[in-house]
């Protein structure tokens, strides 16, 4: 289990870095915290001509949140995301994204690239309606998540391109977020997974209800749940007809680790609990159990 | 092609050349002669390669030597002082936290990192910043007892 033999550029600026990304093109793949990437090589699933670390390159690794979002640079690891950026469901999802000696080194970014289906944050970018920042030789383009997610294992990201940055919006006021799932061991990838936010009025009434979820599909499945709500107060909500409006919008596949019909009963299941959740965080703590559970 | 690169390894510098594609579990043990540090699975499941990298722990199967040329990497060999084991190898001794030994370098990295940042941790904190090793033999309950009372000791001594 040894990597393949590949030329290693270690560049110390973004320009050099997509001056070797434009000339080695389709031989060549970015190598950022290796999390996933170096376990493919090691099983020889992958085998670039070229790997062009970004490690040195440290003007990537930051973390700028303000109020209407958070930008996380490419070299940011999961673990200062998870101390910085101060955006409560990027912190609940990385909680769940692999081990804390994983996420010293992981990068947020190198996870959306990845794009695995099973992954926690291209689900938090997905709900958030984020965007990614791509940069190549000649100039710049921002995609957004919905076209960013291509397909299991594939992003937009093209040949001779970085992902320089990626875009999480904040939350508008009287909302809470949640993430929930189950998997075979903590740290594990999910059987499947589901990140809910839901924004109350005054009154505590559903205004906007929204899940993504992994492990259900290609790519994170995003359903609005907000006309199921009616407005109504959490405790009120035909919980059962929400949870099967996300099961059809889902097309889960079986393998080892579960069937799909059991993946299908977790997303239900697992919808309705984080919203729950994240209706109660947005009820705060004056909302005395707004779920009525 | 090969690279030449300088590693502070247990606060020596050493220079070593490598192709770009060895890992640096590989260069430590193959390399350097350092065998302390284990290697179980090669994709970060294990937990047994764990180092410290500028005090951080990370896996050295998942990283390339290359990529942390110029960096401190600290083994299993540089946890004792000069005057004996540590207080977390010496709690592991105590607690019988440690049966064969193969998973024991990556426990006493992680755990000498997970202290320094929190030096009173909770039996769920204790679970959660161990939950990326395995251990095929303790069944992990005096591993746990080991962590607390390296803390104790660690307490006592300063
Ligand atoms: C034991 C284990 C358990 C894990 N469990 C989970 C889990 O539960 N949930 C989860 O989400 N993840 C999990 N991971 C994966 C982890 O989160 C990775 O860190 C992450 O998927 C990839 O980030 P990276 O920085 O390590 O990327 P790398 O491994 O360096 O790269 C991954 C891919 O993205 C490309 N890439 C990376 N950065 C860029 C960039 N800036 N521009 C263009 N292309 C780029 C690379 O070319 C490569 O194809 C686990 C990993 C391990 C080893
Ligand atoms: S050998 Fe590195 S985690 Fe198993
Ligand atoms: S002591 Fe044998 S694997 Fe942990």
């Amino acid at each position: 289990m040894k990597p393949p033999p590949f030329e290693h550029h270690a560049p110390r600026e973004l320009g050099e870095a997509l001056d070797v990304l434009a000339e080695v093109g389709p031989r060549g793949k970015v190598l950022a915290g290796g999390q996933s990437l170096i376990p493919m090589l090691n099983m020889r699933l992958a085998a670039p001509e070229h790997l062009v670390d970004i490690n040195r390159i440290a003007s990537l690794a930051t973390v700028e949140p303000s109020t209407e979002g958070v930008t996380v640079g490419a070299l940011a690891r999961h673990s200062q995301v998870e101390r910085l950026a101060g955006h409560p469901l990027l912190r609940q999802a990385l909680r769940l994204v692999a081990h804390p000696v994983i996420r010293n080194r992981g990068t947020v970014v190198g996870s959306l690239v990845h794009a695995d289906p099973a992954a926690e944050l291209p689900a938090v970018l997905a709900l958030l309606g984020g965007s990614v920042r791509l940069a190549r030789l000649e100039g710049l383009r921002e995609v957004g998540a919905a076209e960013f997610f291509v397909g299991p294992m594939e992003s937009a990201v093209q040949p001779g391109e970085l992902a320089v940055s990626a875009y999480f919006p904040s939350l508008p006021p009287r909302s809470g977020t949640a993430f929930r799932e189950v998997a075979r061991r903590h740290g594990d990838y999910a059987l499947a997974g589901v990140c809910a936010v839901v924004t109350l009025d005054d009154d505590l009434h559903i205004t906007a209800a929204r899940v993504a979820c992994v492990s259900v599909g290609p790519v994170p499945v995003v359903v609005d749940v907000g006309g199921l709500c009616e407005r109504r107060p959490a405790s009120t909500v035909d919980w059962a007809a929400v949870a099967r409006a996300v099961r059809e919008e889902t097309e889960p596949e079986g393998d080892i680790h579960a069937s799909a019909a059991y993946r299908l009963q977790l997303v239900g299941v697992l919808a309705e609990q984080a919203l729950k959740d994240a209706a109660r965080e947005a009820a705060g703590p004056w909302g005395s159990d707004p779920v009525g559970t | 092609m090969e690279h030449e690169i300088t590693l502070v390894v247990n606060g020596a510098a050493r220079r070593v050349r490598v192709p770009g594609r060895r890992l640096l579990s590989d260069c430590l043990r193959h390399d350097l002669g350092l065998t302390g540090t284990h290697v179980g699975c090669e994709h970060g499941v294990c937990g047994c390669c764990t180092v410290l990298l500028d005090g951080e722990p990370v896996r050295s199967c998942l990283t390339f030597a290359v990529t942390v040329d110029g960096h401190e990497i600290t083994t299993v060999e540089g946890l004792a002082g000069p005057d004996g084991m540590s207080a977390v190898q010496r709690a592991f001794a105590e607690c019988h936290g440690l049966q064969c030994g193969f998973c024991t370098p990556g426990f006493l990295c992680t755990v000498t990192a997970l202290l320094r940042d929190n030096p009173a941790p909770t039996d769920e904190e204790v679970v959660e910043g161990i939950s990326g090793n395995l251990c095929r033999c303790t069944g992990y309950q005096n591993i746990v007892k080991a962590v607390h009372r390296a803390a104790e000791l660690i307490a006592e001594e300063t």
